[in-house]
């Protein structure tokens, strides 16, 4: 049986409380199976994080900029994490970065980002009606938001949150008695993880299973935008890395709370020996980074794809070489299981293994490097529109390549062992993994605000928030490669006692001085955001002129997406400025048929195949009409 | 003012799988690669030298057999439903429940084993392994005794039937991938001990 019932409601009904479909507050915007309200609540949830995150890294920029700053006037804030000298307690300043680690990874980069848009995009551009289960879905956001909330919690409480750097490698973060961050706070975090891993390994089997089976008529797997690609392919990473953080992070609450000794041995405390014997630290480095590496890709293919969608439409030009992205991010995601102990050069691993990690990691390089590519030559003498997303999207290629070079060196088991843990290494990841991924989240935003409000966010707002952002982020993360290669460890608190460090108080001043604005310039996003969400630019059906399915929805698409049938799909994402077309973009529900003047010979081939279908779904139709 | 456009739709997709079973395979995966990370760590571990030897609990040959009885008689149950046999379909339910369930306790009995040659969950890791190991997937597996519970309820509301084999297929499928999961558990313990 098929119908196309549609029945518009007005919400202003709110007394039919006896129709099944009725959405009341709660189910609307609360509880909702709704991919589309869920991708928004992940957005704001991740924002929100990525506030606090960003806060927290401002914090250890001043006491790294300014060690002898007097900090009491953040007493309201810290209370007594600040001394009675105004000093920053060292304890608590371990706690800082690790929690602006944990949250920027993992609730920012990974639930905001691929939370987001997987779920907002997923059924929208493959054009189905929800995601294959709304109720996981809605699991996945709730198991998330109660992840957030006892990570919160752990911030708060006397001993300070976790404190042994976002990676917890034991002994430090099994020992309760290591440091304060090893008490409850570590506990708390392992908790939250859990929760964490629950909720994207939902969402993930949830997006895997929706690409995979709920693909409407036509569109094929070389048919899909390169943005459902990446987060399937992240998904399909996700799902494989994060039950093995799973095992990793059980082993580690056995370790702390029932005494057994798989990551503990021979460890003395005061003089006083531990009974634990027969662990191996390096056990976990292991286990943790059979995740932490993929996680990478977890956090930057979303961006990625995102990316390819958003500079194939502002340069009106297909994407160049779309098999060779899909094939290149495919390497990725492969080769992203066979390189994690390229972050254990220095474990005192077997150097024969160390140089078979080292060579798996720079064949990265290569898919890497195609993507590279294929964005510039998409760019190259397309007719470019430099739209607030289209700027974003140029910032992480430039991110991903400035920051891509170092991984190059970094990736070198020889050059490793003087680099490893200094600021070289921060400066590497914060561009290459963390502002690139947060530029394709920005990119996004911006790309797909119409979509998700209704309305146009501010273009010269965007203009200002972006040019604010790309230079502050090279600001602050330029100098960071010279510090690291002069020596200064990560995660100290303070260098004031080392005679080489002296010279360099006035880039680490500079440093700070650029991550503070870089932090304040996120506020006027922050104000675009929300102004915009009310008083913006009414929106139009198709405002980038893009191809994708999402854009054929109505202005506010209700639960459903469609209010009719699903449209079908003839060709790919990526006809844009197509030579003989009338206009620069041909929608994919645009059959070749009706666009004889720009086929492609072999394209003249498929319509016939493409009138039998569209008989098909005319005879669909014409079923529905009579069962009425 | 927002408009909610509604909808009752229910052409056909052009799925060769059902999404929900498709997800539970997906599920499977998840707990195959928990369960990779673990077996690999002991590799790791014991390769590392200070290993505790111990024998390993005769019950296990038995518990194993428990449990491929119990899925022997879930496949009758499910030949039995596909036939629309519902009173061996019971029956075949009930016998992979308390196969499953004897199973359980036989694991249990594996534990006051261990714990009678005097190794214990907190020790060398040698024996933590082995508790992590039978603990971990007895927890799965009392989630495929609750699932199959459901499933023999839903019997009684005649809700399981030739037509309707969607959740039947499913408690199948996740069942016995659980006791092959358990055999492979048991198999890679007799190989690397």
């Amino acid at each position: 049986m098929a119908s196309a019932t549609v029945a518009n409601h007005d919400t202003a009904a709110h007394d039919h409380h006896d129709h099944e479909h009725h959405d009341n507050f709660v189910t609307k915007y609360i509880f909702t199976q709704d991919h589309k309200m869920i991708g928004k609540q992940f957005l704001i949830t991740g924002m929100f994080w990525a506030i606090i995150g960003g806060f927290l890294s401002i914090l250890f920029r001043l006491q790294l900029g300014f060690p002898d700053m007097d900090m009491s006037f953040l007493r309201p804030i810290l209370g007594g994490w600040i001394d009675d000298t105004g000093a920053l307690d060292p304890t608590f300043y371990l706690a800082l970065v690790t929690m602006h680690g944990t949250i920027m990874v993992f609730f920012v980069l990974t639930a905001g980002l691929s939370g987001t848009f997987s779920n907002y995009l997923i059924p929208l551009q493959i054009g189905a009606r929800d995601m294959a289960s709304g109720f996981m879905n809605m699991l996945s956001y709730w198991f998330f938001f109660l992840s957030g909330v006892i990570m919160f919690i752990s911030l708060f409480i006397k001993t300070g949150p976790a404190g042994g750097g976002w990676v917890v490698y034991p002994p430090l973060s099994a020992l309760e008695q290591a440091i304060p961050g090893s008490g409850l706070g570590m506990t708390l975090w392992l908790v939250a993880m859990t929760f964490f891993i629950a909720s994207s390994l939902l969402g993930g089997i949830n997006y895997i299973t929706t690409v995979i089976n709920l693909r409407t008529k036509g569109m094929s797997f070389s048919r899909l935008p390169l943005t459902i690609w990446a987060f399937f392919l992240t998904a399909v990473i996700g799902l494989l890395s994060f039950p093995v953080l799973f095992a990793a992070a059980l082993l580690l609450v056995f370790d702390r709370s029932f005494g057994t000794s798989f990551y503990l041995s021979d460890i003395y405390i005061g003089g006083e020996a531990l009974p634990n014997t027969g662990g191996s630290p390096v056990l976990y480095q292991h286990l943790f980074w059979f995740l932490g590496h993929p996680e990478v890709y977890i956090v930057l293919l979303p961006a990625l794809g995102i990316t390819s969608e958003v500079i194939a439409t502002n340069s009106r030009k297909p994407i160049f070489g779309y098999k060779a992205m899909i094939i290149s991010m495919l390497g990725i995601t492969i080769l992203s299981f066979i390189v994690w102990a390229h972050h254990m050069f220095v474990s005192g691993m077997n150097p024969f293994l160390g140089s078979i990690f080292m060579f798996l990691t720079l064949i990265i390089a290569v898919p890497s490097a195609v993507k590279v590519f294929n964005y510039l030559t998409t760019l190259w003498r397309g007719n470019l529109i430099f739209t607030p997303g289209m700027l974003f999207s140029i910032g992480l290629v430039s991110f991903f390549i400035s920051g891509g070079l170092t991984g190059i060196f970094l990736g070198n088991s020889a050059i490793d062992i003087q680099l490893h843990d200094t600021y070289f290494v921060v400066a590497h990841f914060h561009l290459v993994m963390g502002s690139a991924s947060f530029f394709g989240l920005m990119a996004g935003v911006y790309h797909w605000f119409p979509k998700m409000f209704g309305r146009m966010m501010d273009a010269r707002l965007g203009y200002v928030h972006f040019w604010l952002t790309f230079v502050g982020v090279y600001l602050v993360f330029f100098p960071m490669h010279y510090i690291g290669i002069a020596g200064f460890p990560r995660r100290y608190y303070s260098w004031t006692n080392f005679e080489f460090a002296n010279m360099y108080t006035d880039l680490n001043m500079f440093v700070s001085v650029a991550a503070i604005i870089t932090f304040a310039a996120q506020f006027i996003f922050i104000f675009n955001f929300f102004y915009s969400m009310y008083r913006g630019r009414k929106a139009t059906l198709n405002p980038w002129r893009s191809n994708t399915l999402e854009w054929t929805t109505p202005l506010y698409p209700g639960h459903g997406n469609w209010p009719g049938e699903i449209p079908t799909v003839y060709r790919w994402p990526y006809d844009y400025s197509k030579p003989g077309a009338e206009e620069d973009f041909i929608p994919q529900t645009v059959p070749l048929s009706a666009t004889p003047e720009s086929n492609l010979p072999h394209e003249q081939e498929m319509v016939k195949l493409e009138l039998e279908i569209m008989k098909e779904d005319e005879e669909v139709l014409v079923a529905n009409e009579s069962k009425h | 003012m927002e408009k909610e456009l509604k909808y009752v739709d229910l052409v056909e997709q052009p799925i060769s799988m059902h999404p929900k079973k498709f997800a539970l395979w997906l599920f499977m995966v998840t707990v195959v690669m928990i369960f990779a990370a673990l077996t690999s760590a002991y590799i790791v571990r014991q390769a590392e030298g200070n290993w505790l030897e111990y024998d390993l609990p005769q019950i296990f040959y038995y518990t194993s057999a428990l449990v491929v009885i119990s899925s022997v008689f879930l496949q009758f149950a499910y030949a039995s439903a596909k036939k629309d046999n519902i009173s061996n379909l019971r029956l075949g339910l009930l016998g992979a429940v308390i196969f499953g369930s004897a199973f359980l306790v036989g694991q249990w009995y594996s534990w006051v084993a261990l714990v009678d040659k005097e190794v214990f969950f907190v020790g060398n890791p040698a024996g933590s392994f082995l508790y992590v190991f039978t603990g971990l997937h007895a927890a799965h597996l009392i989630s495929g005794v609750i699932f199959l519970i459901i499933v023999l309820i839903s019997t009684f509301k005649y809700k399981v039937h030739s037509q309707s084999m969607n959740t039947m297929e499913m408690a199948t499928t996740y069942w016995h991938f659980l006791g092959g999961l358990w055999l492979y558990l048991f198999m890679f313990l007799l190989l690397n001990h």
